[in-house]
C-alpha cells in the first residue's frame, strides 16, 4: 500500500480570493481525498438580524459579499415583500434586472480574469478586468458605488435611471460586446488554455445533480437548472436562453460562464427597451409577520434567502443559503483523483464565494 | 412569485421515510436550515423538482438526537455539519462527520440557546 | 468541428502594446468619481433640529447625536457611507460628497457643534378666537 501524506491548501495561497483551508490527501501526486474547512471569514450576519430594524437590514445584507452584492439585496427585498404582500412598480423591478444583469456580468469577468490567473496567462487577467473597469464604470455612474450599489430598498429602488441615459447605456453595449468576444475567443479557442483544462475535473451529470450542484456547476455537466426562468421580478416577460454543456470538466464550466456573458448583455438590451416610465417606489407601513424563501439566481448559483418575521420591527430569522455552500460536495468529489498540480484550477472552477458562504 | 411554497410538518421518526419519498421522486436537496423560535429549534428541509419548492419541517429541543441524511442525499453533510457546529444539535450518523471542526468560531454553538444569554464578556 | 488555434492572444496584446494605459497614476492624478459617487457625509449644521433620526437610522451605529451638548459626532472609519442617513434626514441637512475621507492613523470621532437656533414663533393675535 502506498504511503499516504497530508498537505495543507490554503487558507492563504495566491489563486483563492477567499480564504478556505483544504486538507489534501496524497498518494504520490494523485489526490486521493479533500477535507474542507471554513471559518475564517465568519462575521455573524444572522445573528445581527435581531439587532437591526428590518428596513436597515438590506444595507447589511448586501454586505454579505463583495462580488455578488446586489443579488442579495434585492433578494432580500424581494422576501420582505412577499412577506407583507407589497406590489412593487414594473419600472423598478426593470431597474433591479438591469443593475442584476450587469452585477453578473462583472462577476464572471472577475472570474475569468482569477482563472486565466489561476494557470499563470496573466496578460489575459489583466484584459479581463479591464474590460470589467467599463461595467464598473456604469454602474458608478447609476449608483454611486462600485461594488456596493445600495439602491435596492423595500418597496423599490432607492435611485431612477433617465431615459437619456438608458440609451446611452444601450449604445455603449455594443463597443462591450465586440471587447468580451475577443476575449472569450482566447479562452475558449486557445490551445495552450485547452491543454490546462480539458478532461480536468470531471463531474458527470448524475453527480451533478444528486450532490446538489447549482449554477454554471452544474450546467457545466449538463444540468438545465437556472432559477431565473421562474420568472421572478421582471424576468417572465423577458426571454433568454439557458446555456448548459455537456462535458462536465473546467473546459465546460468556463464555456458556460463566457456564453453567459452574451446571455447578459441581451437581456440588459431587451430590458432597456422595453421598460415602462412610472413610480419607482411604493410606500411601506406596517411589520412583517410570516416567513418566505426567496429564491433567485445568482451569478455563482441559486441563492435562498428564509426569512421569518413575527409582527415586530426586528426580525426573527434570516437565512442566507449561499451556491458555494452547496458548491462544496461536489468540489469534494472533483477533488478526488485529480493531480496535485490541478487543484487550484479545479477550487477556483465552481467559483468560491466564501465571505458570502459564512455570513 | 414562484407559486405556493408548500411546508409540510412532520414528526422525528418519519423524517427518513418522507426523504426517501423525495429521493424516489428524484428531487435535489437545496438546503437544510435551522432556526431557533422560543425555546426550540425548527429544522426545514428543502427539495425542489423542475422549479417546485417543498418543505419538510421537524421541531426539536436541544437534546433531541436527529437521524442524518446523507445516506440518501451525500450532499447533506455540509449542511448537518454546520447545524451542529453553529446551534449544537446532535445529528448521529454523518456519512463525513467533522466533529464540530468545520466551522471554527470564537464561541462554541454560537446560536444556540444556551449562547443567546450570555452578556458580551462572559464565556460559555 | 472544433478549430485549434495558437497565439489567440496576439490580437489583443499588440492592441494594448499601441493603446494608451487603462491604468490611473493614482494618487499623482485624482480618482475617477461621478456626481452620484458616494465619498462622506457633510453636514450644514446651521440646519440641524437634533432629531436623531439619523442615529437611529445607521446600519453601523457610526452617528451620536447629543441634543443637551448640542453636538453631532460620526466615526469616519465606521460609516460605510451607504446614504441612509442622507435620504431619512427630515429637514435635509446631510449632503454626500463625492470624495472619499483620506486615511488615518489613530482612530477618532469628528465632533460638529450644532448652531441651528429655533425660530421663535409670533404671538397668536387674539382675533382668530370668535
Amino acid at each position: 500500500m502506498t504511503k499516504q501524506i497530508i498537505v495543507p491548501f490554503g487558507p492563504q495561497h495566491p489563486v483563492l480570493p477567499e480564504p478556505i483551508h483544504l486538507d489534501l490527501v496524497l498518494e504520490d501526486e494523485r489526490v486521493v481525498d479533500a477535507i474542507p474547512s471554513i471559518g475564517y471569514i465568519h462575521r455573524g450576519f444572522e445573528k445581527l438580524v435581531e439587532k437591526r430594524e428590518y428596513p436597515e437590514y438590506v444595507y447589511i445584507a448586501e454586505r454579505t459579499c463583495g462580488i455578488c452584492s446586489f443579488i442579495h439585496g434585492a433578494t432580500y427585498c424581494q422576501g420582505i415583500e412577499q412577506i407583507m404582500n407589497l406590489d412593487v412598480p414594473e419600472r423598478a423591478q426593470y431597474l433591479r434586472v438591469i443593475w442584476s444583469e450587469y452585477s453578473r456580468m462583472h462577476s464572471h469577468l472577475l472570474w475569468m480574469g482569477l482563472f486565466a490567473d489561476s494557470f499563470g496567462f496573466e496578460n489575459l487577467f489583466m484584459n479581463a478586468f479591464r474590460i470589467r473597469e467599463r461595467i464598473l464604470d456604469v454602474m458608478e455612474q447609476t449608483t454611486g458605488g462600485r461594488v456596493i450599489q445600495g439602491s435596492c430598498k423595500i418597496g423599490g429602488v432607492r435611485r431612477d435611471i433617465s431615459n437619456e441615459k438608458l440609451d446611452e447605456m444601450h449604445r455603449d453595449l455594443d463597443s462591450i460586446e465586440r471587447e468580451i468576444r475577443d476575449l472569450t475567443t482566447v479562452f475558449l479557442q486557445d490551445d495552450s488554455i485547452k491543454h490546462r483544462l480539458r478532461n480536468v475535473g470531471r463531474l458527470s451529470k448524475e453527480d451533478a445533480y444528486h450532490l446538489g450542484a447549482s449554477g454554471p456547476t452544474a450546467r457545466g455537466s449538463g444540468v438545465a437548472i437556472d432559477l431565473r426562468k421562474t420568472g421572478y421580478g421582471a424576468y417572465g416577460k423577458l426571454s433568454f436562453q439557458l446555456v448548459t454543456d455537456s462535458c462536465g470538466d473546467c473546459y465546460g464550466r468556463c464555456a458556460v460562464r463566457a456564453k453567459e456573458l452574451f446571455t447578459s448583455i441581451d437581456l440588459i438590451r431587451q430590458a432597456t427597451q422595453k421598460i415602462p416610465d412610472g413610480p419607482i417606489d411604493i410606500k411601506v407601513t406596517g411589520v412583517p409577520n410570516g416567513e418566505f424563501f426567496a429564491r433567485a439566481e445568482q451569478p455563482r448559483g441559486e441563492l435562498v434567502h428564509y426569512i421569518k418575521g413575527n409582527g415586530t420591527k426586528f426580525l426573527v430569522r434570516s437565512r442566507i443559503r449561499t451556491p458555494t455552500l452547496t458548491n462544496i460536495p461536489p468540489l469534494v468529489r472533483m477533488l478526488q483523483g485529480c493531480e496535485l498540480a490541478d487543484v487550484p484550477v479545479i477550487v477556483l472552477s465552481i467559483d468560491p464565494c466564501i465571505s458570502c458562504t459564512e455570513r | 412569485m414562484t407559486g405556493i411554497q408548500e411546508i409540510v410538518p412532520v414528526e422525528v421518526g418519519n423524517l427518513i421515510g418522507k426523504v426517501e419519498e423525495f429521493r424516489d421522486g428524484d428531487y435535489r436537496l437545496v438546503q437544510i436550515n435551522c432556526s431557533k423560535v422560543g425555546d426550540v429549534y425548527e429544522i426545514n428541509y428543502s427539495f425542489d423538482k423542475d422549479y417546485v419548492f417543498r418543505n419538510l419541517r421537524i421541531t426539536v429541543t436541544a437534546d433531541t438526537e436527529i437521524p442524518s441524511i446523507s445516506g440518501m442525499y451525500w450532499g447533506a453533510f455540509i449542511y448537518e455539519n454546520e447545524m451542529h457546529d453553529l446551534f449544537g444539535i446532535q445529528v448521529k450518523g454523518m456519512n463525513i462527520d467533522f466533529k464540530g471542526h468545520l466551522f471554527t468560531t470564537a464561541v462554541k454553538f454560537p446560536f444556540s440557546i444556551a449562547s443567546s444569554t450570555l452578556t458580551k464578556d462572559e464565556k460559555p | 468541428m472544433i478549430r485549434v488555434a495558437y497565439f489567440e492572444m496576439t490580437k489583443t496584446a499588440i492592441k494594448t502594446l499601441l493603446s494608451t494605459p487603462a491604468t490611473i497614476l493614482y494618487p499623482a492624478q485624482p480618482a475617477k468619481k461621478t456626481a452620484l459617487s458616494r465619498g462622506h457625509v457633510t453636514i450644514d449644521e446651521s440646519r440641524c433640529i437634533s432629531c436623531g433620526t439619523c442615529q437611529r437610522k445607521c446600519p453601523s451605529q457610526a452617528i451620536v447625536v447629543s441634543k443637551e451638548a448640542k453636538t453631532w459626532q460620526i466615526d469616519r472609519l465606521r460609516c460605510v457611507v451607504c446614504n441612509s442617513c442622507v435620504d431619512t434626514c427630515p429637514v435635509k441637512c446631510l449632503f454626500m460628497d463625492t470624495q472619499y475621507s483620506s486615511p488615518v492613523i489613530a482612530r477618532s470621532v469628528e465632533v460638529i457643534a450644532i448652531t441651528y437656533v429655533k425660530p421663535v414663533k409670533p404671538e397668536k393675535k387674539d382675533e382668530a378666537s370668535a
